[in-house]
This record gives structure tokens, sequence and C-alpha cells, in this order.
């Protein structure tokens, strides 16, 4: 590798570095650095997503396609179990990312705040980011068990009657997304201690001094101050939570039925079962969701902050 | 005393909620792991009558001909590569992207967002793959989680390298270094705090993964260990203890990651919380 550059080495000076035009393939930075990450870039990723775009349009068995128009689409909105899988991908990620704010929010504050033990409770909400889906999936599904499962027993205890949880059609969506938020509450956590922390402690000195209540601070200094905060949580956990697949895998498999379905289970479906057109214009109506989503949330949320 | 109430009272209401919400379930996993096959089936929250920590693990371990120990292999293979692959050329992409102003910036910068957004279109990546031999394969694999992590990892060495000064760079070119050996030499060392904080979120992250290796490297013979634990789901279905027992060593390794890097994983995951 050294052997290439010698020549390179008598020749290049330090100006000449912000001067690329003149000197091509002679600067301090060389393009050539971004080859092999683009390589495996475009093969892996961008080629696919250029090629789900057409092949979407297609029925397809990876070595022949025939061209036949909309029809995975309007297969996609008006078969009943891919609809589900429409619909219940929005609740999911609404739901979960909202509940990761609320309570990520509400954790760093508290964490932030002079209790006892802070160190603990720090790690032992965050240790369950770490964990692999797959088993913490599993294991909530035998926690979540409508007769034997922990958690219908305890209820019982204290007298409620538990849900059904994963078996019963209206809960199954729900429950998964309240084992997302116990696996992912402590991101939000450690994302709004940063933005919590990096708060200047003299706003929050000013208003104890002209008289604040601590709920009249939060409201006015903490919550507004942590906006980037907010805006890295919503972003994330919508990002995850619209693509989130491997927890409903493990704990329902998109039953009873379909019930519990999202896009991200369908496409796995449509794809074991050959459908590969259907299958991928499952990933473009994904993409599409996405991006409309995210981009026009991530500008708005940027531009507030701005405005500050 | 309101303060003293806040500070104990609060404190001690939020570890019996931590007790109850985080600790019970990990300790119900770690007790039935080591509870002998009838009395997991109960699936109560109860100490173990008899300990059974070896001879589950080795039930489990030896199940399906080994097939947790290849999976183990194949994960910390998988684990390793990409990971390797990864901070390399992901440090060299953010290294010129920070240093060298061009047209192709934005470009560069709308192709990162773009990764960190967009989902991975599924079966036109198998397609991919298979025109170029390297589906089922380990290597293929290999290459797409380089290829998904490439995003998150730029980002992160971005960050970092527009805080080292440029001087540098000038300096060493004065001396006569070229721009692999300027790189390697004198930047990639400079890097060493982001590049622990890249290898450990990265590689928690790909031993985590199931959803690629399901995909792109379906098969029993080169099983990742989260696919393992997928397959042993029904035939575990009546041994819990051996499930569990499962669940417990693939969590080992990024237990081990979080008790030594607990503040580059936590710095890793917050980069972009505090500038947005």
């Amino acid at each position: 590798m050294t052997v290439n550059t010698a020549p390179t080495v008598s020749a290049t000076r330090p100006r000449q570095a912000e001067q690329p035009k003149r000197r091509k393939g002679k600067s301090a930075y060389p393009y050539w650095f971004y080859l092999p990450a683009a390589v495996v870039y475009t093969a892996l990723f961008l080629i696919p997503t250029f090629a789900s775009f057409f092949f979407s349009f297609t029925r397809w068995t990876l070595t022949d396609f025939t061209f036949i128009g909309l029809d995975n689409f309007v297969q996609f909105f008006q078969e009943p179990a891919l609809l589900k899988g429409l619909t219940n991908t929005f609740i999911y990620g609404v739901v979960t990312s909202t509940l990761k704010v609320v309570l990520g929010m509400l954790l760093a504050v508290l964490l932030t705040s002079q209790i006892i033990a802070r160190g603990y409770l720090r790690s032992v909400i965050f240790f369950p980011v770490l964990l692999s889906s797959i088993g913490v999936g599993i294991v909530f599904t035998i926690l979540m068990d409508p007769s034997k499962g922990m958690i219908n027993k305890a209820l019982a205890v204290v007298g409620v009657e538990g849900p059904a949880w994963l078996v019963d059609p209206a809960w199954a969506l729900m429950s998964v997304a309240l084992v997302d938020v116990w696996k992912g509450v402590g991101l939000a956590t450690v994302i709004y201690i940063a933005g919590i922390v990096s708060i200047p402690q003299e706003y929050f000195e000013a208003a104890k001094v002209d008289g604040a209540s601590s709920f009249k601070s939060f409201f006015n200094i903490t919550l507004p101050l942590a906006r980037p905060a907010t805006a890295t949580v919503i972003i994330l956990s919508l990002i995850g939570g619209l693509r989130s697949f491997d927890l409903i895998w493990a704990m329902t498999k998109g039953g009873p039925g379909f019930t519990s379905d999202v896009i991200a289970s369908v496409i796995f479906k449509q794809y074991q079962a050959g459908f590969y057109g259907l299958s991928t214009a499952g990933n473009v109506v994904l993409f599409l969701i996405v991006t409309a989503i995210i981009l026009p949330l991530s500008m708005f949320l940027n531009r507030k902050e701005v405005e500050q | 005393m309101t303060t003293a109430l806040k500070r104990y009272g609060l404190g001690a209401l939020a570890i019996a909620v931590t007790i109850v919400v985080f600790i019970v379930p990990l300790a119900f996993m770690a007790l039935t792991a080591v509870k002998d096959r009838r009395e997991a089936a109960k699936l109560d929250f109860s100490w173990p009558t008899t300990f059974n920590f070896l001879e589950n693990f080795q039930d489990v371990l030896s199940a399906r001909k080994f097939m947790l120990v290849t999976a183990f292999i194949n994960s910390t293979i998988l684990t390793v590569v990409s990971v390797t692959i990864l901070v390399i050329l992901a440090a060299m992409v953010a290294w010129i992207l920070q240093r060298r102003r061009s047209r192709w910036n934005g470009v560069a910068n709308f192709l990162i967002l773009s990764g960190l957004i967009i989902p991975p279109a599924v079966v036109p990546t198998i397609w991919v793959l298979q025109s170029m031999g390297l589906f089922k394969t380990l290597p293929g694999l290999i290459l797409i989680e380089v290829a998904f992590g490439l995003s998150f990892c730029v980002m992160l060495f971005r960050a970092f390298i527009a805080s080292i000064p440029k001087e540098l760079d000038e300096a060493a070119v004065i001396d006569g270094c070229g721009p692999v050996r300027l790189f390697f030499r004198v930047i990639f060392p400079l890097l060493r705090s982001v590049i622990v904080t890249v290898i450990v979120v990265q590689s928690v992250h790909i031993f985590n993964d199931f959803q690629n290796p399901l995909y792109f490297l379906p098969g029993d013979a080169n099983a990742t260990v989260q696919l393992t634990l997928f397959n042993f789901q029904s035939q575990f279905a009546t041994s819990y203890n051996l499930l569990f027992m499962n669940i417990l060593l693939i969590t080992v390794p990024p237990f081990i990651m979080y008790l030594f890097f607990n503040r580059q994983i936590v710095a890793g995951m917050t980069a972009g919380a505090v500038k947005g």
C-alpha cells in the first residue's frame, strides 16, 4: 500500500489539498477512499432499493418476471390481511414512540434530580436495550400466557383479571408494543438525560429565584430546551417502530390470524410464500410510508429548533 | 424535609418499580434456566429446588449436534469481521467527507441519510446476492451488515473527526506523508475513543441481529445464535429450562460488553441528542 503512494508524497503540498481541480488524485484526501464503502453500499443497498421499485410492478420468480402494472399495490390495499398490516404499522409506530417519549422524558427528569440510587436505576433501565429481541420476545410470550403466565397471576392477586394478551386479537398488537417499550425505553431515557444535562444550570437557578415551581420550570425550561433530544427520540423510535419485525415475529408471528401483522411481517410472509413481487411491493409501501412520515417530521422538528 | 422525602421516598419508589418491571423478568429467565424440566414447566417465579445449571448447559450445547456451538462460532466470525470492515471503511469515508469540501459532499450526505431511514428491500437484495453467488453464505451476510451499518458509523466518525485540527494533516503532509500513511498512521490512532464506541455499539447490534440472518443466511448449517434460539423455540416447547438456558447464554456477550463499555455504549447511542 505504501509503495503506491511514494510519488504522491513528494508532489503533495498542503495548499494543494484545497485545490482538488489542479492536481487531481494528488490531494491528501483522495476520492478513492470512498471507493470500497461505495462499492458495498451501492451493490447491496442502492441497487436493491432502485430495483425494488421496478420489481414491485412485476410477478417475479427471481429468474423470471412478468410486468403486471399496479396489481401488487392494488392487492396490498384491497386484501384485508395486507391492509391490516398497513394500519397496524401506523398504530405500532405511533404507540411505541409516544410511550417512549413520555416515559423516557419522565424517567430522565427523575434520574437527573437528586434521588438515591441513580446509578442503579440508570443501568437497570438501559440494560434491556442490549438484549436480543428474540430472547425478550420469548421470555415475555411466556410471562404473558393468559392462564399460566406470571403477569396475569400477579394481576389476579390484586384482584384484576388480566387480558389474554397475545392470544386476544384486540390486545395482541398492544402487548407486543408494550414489550417494545419495555425494551426500548432505556435508550430514550439516556438520550433525554444527555439532553437535560446539557441545559445550563443557570436557567433553573434563575427560575428558582423568580419563584417558579418545579412544575413550571419543567414546562418552560426543560421541555423546550431538550427539544433536540425529543426530536432524536421521536425520529429514532418511529424509524424503529415502523420497520419493526423481530419482536412481532418472535411473539405472535402476526397472529392470532393476521391481527398483529405489520408491513415488515407481511413482507416476510409473502417472501416465504414465494410471492416475490408482492413482497417487494410491500417493501416499496414501507419505504414510502417511512419517508413520508420521517422527512417532514424531522424537517419540522429541526426548523423549530433554529427559530428559538 | 421535603427534599429529603423526595430524595429517599421517590428513590425508594423508583427502586421498587424497577425491581418489579425489570429485575423480575430477568430473574425469572435466569431462575427458570437452572431449574429441572418439570419444575420449569410450572412457569412460576420461585427459587429452584435443585440447581441444574451444568446439566442444562450441556443439554443446550449438545442439542441438534452441537448446533449452538456452531452458531456461536458463526456469530463471532460475523460480528468480528463485519465490525472490522465497518470501522475501516466508515472511518475512511468520514475522513474524506469531513476534510475535502466538494460537490460530492451533498450526494454523500444524502446517501448517508437514506441509509439511516430507508428500510432495505429484501427480495431485491437476495436477487443481487444470488447473482454474486453470495446468497446463503457467511461472506454475503458480512457484506450485508457492512452495507446496512455504514451510514450510522460514518455519522459517528464524522462528528469526531471534525474535532481533530486540520493543521495536523498539513504537518504530516509537509513531512512527506502520503494519504494512506497519513490516514492509517496519523489519523486512525487519534480516532481510538470513537472507534471503541463504534465497535461496541455495532457488535452488540450485529450479534443481536435476527432479521438479516433470517433472510440472507437461512438454513441450519450456518445458523447464527439468534436464529438457533428461534429454531429451538418449537423444539424446546416442553422444556422451558433449556429454552431459557439458551436465552441466558446468548445474553452473556452483550452483558459483558455492557459491564466493560457502559460509557461508550451510551455515548454512541446518544450521539446527536444534544446537537440534534
